[in-house]
């Protein structure tokens, strides 16, 4: 009896000696996985133009049916990404979303991509649709905003030649 | 009689009761965090500086909160009961002695509200009524449950008494007095607290205390598990506050009247030189053995209820029997023959103790147990 009593308080000493575990939540966070399916985010090219071309792959894929996209035309002059059309309207119901994924794999132009993003909290639900500029990624530098005015016949091809993803 | 008498007493009873109402806030605390390290946690740290002032957050939540009275409660016993509970907890640690005298304003005044003769037969009988408090909310509470709990604390504790009053006759004949002041003031010298000489007699109270108060290995008067929380079932807002203050300023005097009977009270290097420094090495052996508790009750498993019972009859009453018989023979010996020999008393109650945790274990490994 005495021995197993005192393994018992040895058990929770060892505890005592390792020190606790905690995360302490808001003020450090930890990272997530790098295959880890937060928010998402609208990714651009180097140049700033935007890869999503509005094709509603992503919503046609969504199992929730939380995207909504709505195309419109490129021209030379007010050119938004590559190729005929972009996405004019792109807005992702939060609440619906289930963080699947299958936007990220049904998108040709890898432009929706799951962030690392988990802190999403609302207190109003038409705050949880997120619209285009609030999944848009930043622009590397300010003179790269879309919509650009380009040559013409410069992207003509709307998909970029890609390898297939190794991750 | 002078009135500076009275003054005086008014004035020591009520720095007692502050310092135990702020010591349950902060033993709370102490519990939470210590338990929470031992569990790899880091536990409340948010109200306050490092969550000091967690207990008021919860003392102001308590208040607020709604109190329910059952319908068919009986509404007088359910109302006294958490008092009956509550009071003697603060009363039994009148008589003891928290340091040696001190002089202030030309006073001799003994850092006990009060020094009477019989101090080991008071502790005693206050900490009997405790348990009415405890059968009556479980009764009048009108609940099944909570009558259990009830049923459940009132045989616990007569049960454990009967130990407990055995061991603190181990202090009082090593003491050769029942006054509390003279137990502690008998520890003086090298070895000379009486656990060293009654290791197993201060076991057996520390157990029997753990029991007394409703202590994890010992709480089956408020198994969650089995009888929700027991004879505090239907209690809410202030009057379960009162009795988890119970609780806990109970756990706070039996550590201390531990720390009295066997380790050796206030006394400590320099405590005689400086008076003041008896209330901070009582502060210290209570805060040890505090700890002990909490780290007792993150390791051990709750005991099952026959068992304790068959635990407190069968075994530690008759080891309290048996360490009172040695300790007895221990004293008459040395007196008689030779004052070494009073060193055979923690021998032969090891040796007691260690017969009896055989006999535990044989009762564990049987296989139709009873």
């Amino acid at each position: 009896m005495l021995k197993e009593l005192g393994r018992g308080l040895y058990t929770t000493f060892k505890m005592l000696i390792e020190g606790p575990v905690t995360t302490q939540y808001p003020e450090e966070k930890r990272q997530v996985r790098p295959r880890y399916r937060g928010r998402h985010v609208l990714k651009r090219y180097e140049n700033g133009l935007e890869k999503c071309i509005g094709c509603s792959l992503c919503a046609a894929a969504c199992p929730a049916d939380a995207i909504f996209v709505e195309a419109s035309e490129n021209t030379d002059d007010e050119r938004f990404s590559p190729g005929d059309r972009y996405a004019s309207t792109y807005e992702i119901n939060m609440l619906r979303c289930i963080y699947c994924g299958f936007c990220e794999d049904a998108c040709p132009t890898e432009a929706i991509v799951m962030g690392d993003n988990y802190e999403l909290s609302f207190t109003d639900r038409h705050d949880a649709i997120y619209t285009k500029d609030k999944l848009l990624e930043a622009v590397p530098s300010q003179e790269m905003t879309t919509p650009q005015k380009v040559e013409p016949g410069l992207y003509t091809r709307s998909v970029p030649q890609m390898e297939n993803p190794r991750d | 009689m002078d009135w500076t008498l009275w003054l005086e007493w008014v004035i020591k009873a009520l720095v007692l009761t502050l310092t135990f109402l702020v010591g349950f806030g902060y033993l709370t605390y102490y519990e939470r965090r210590f338990l929470a390290l031992l569990q790899s946690r880091l536990g409340p740290n948010r109200a306050g500086p490092q969550g000091l002032l967690q207990w008021v957050a919860d003392a102001i939540k308590l208040i607020f909160k709604e109190e329910l009275t059952p319908a068919k409660a009986y509404k007088l016993v359910f109302f006294l009961a958490p008092i009956i509970t509550m009071v003697p907890s603060i009363v039994i640690a009148a008589v003891i002695p928290w340091g040696p005298s001190v002089n202030l304003f030309g006073r001799n005044i003994s850092q006990s509200v009060a020094n009477i003769n019989v101090g080991v037969l008071f502790l005693m009988s206050i900490a009997s009524i405790a348990v009415y408090g405890i059968v009556l909310a479980g009764w009048s509470s009108n609940n099944k449950y909570a009558m259990m709990g009830g049923l459940r604390s009132s045989a616990q504790m007569i049960s454990y008494e009967l130990t407990l009053g055995l061991s603190m006759v181990v202090a009082i004949l090593l003491g050769n007095s029942m006054s509390l002041v003279e137990i502690v003031e008998a520890q003086r010298g090298p070895f000379g607290w009486f656990i060293f000489v009654q290791p197993v007699g201060a076991l057996i109270f520390w157990i029997a205390t753990i029991a007394e108060v409703n202590r994890h290995p010992f709480d089956m008067p408020e198994a969650e598990q089995e009888i929700v929380a027991g004879y505090h079932t239907e209690y809410s807002g202030m009057k379960f506050a009162l009795f988890f203050m119970a609780e806990y300023q109970k756990m706070i005097v039996v550590s201390a009247i531990l720390a009295t009977l066997f380790l050796g009270g206030y006394l400590g290097p320099g405590v005689d030189q400086f008076p003041w420094l008896g209330p901070l090495y009582m502060f210290i052996k209570i805060f040890v053995l505090l700890g002990i508790m909490i780290w007792v009750r993150a390791s051990w498993p709750r005991i099952r209820y026959d068992r304790l019972m068959a635990f407190g009859w069968k075994i530690l009453l008759p080891l309290a029997l048996a360490v009172v018989f040695i300790t007895a023979v221990g004293i008459l010996l040395a007196q008689e023959v030779n004052p070494w020999l009073m060193w055979l008393t923690p021998v032969l109650s090891l040796l007691a103790g260690w017969v009896a945790s055989l006999m535990v274990d044989r009762a564990i490994r049987r296989k139709n147990y009873a």
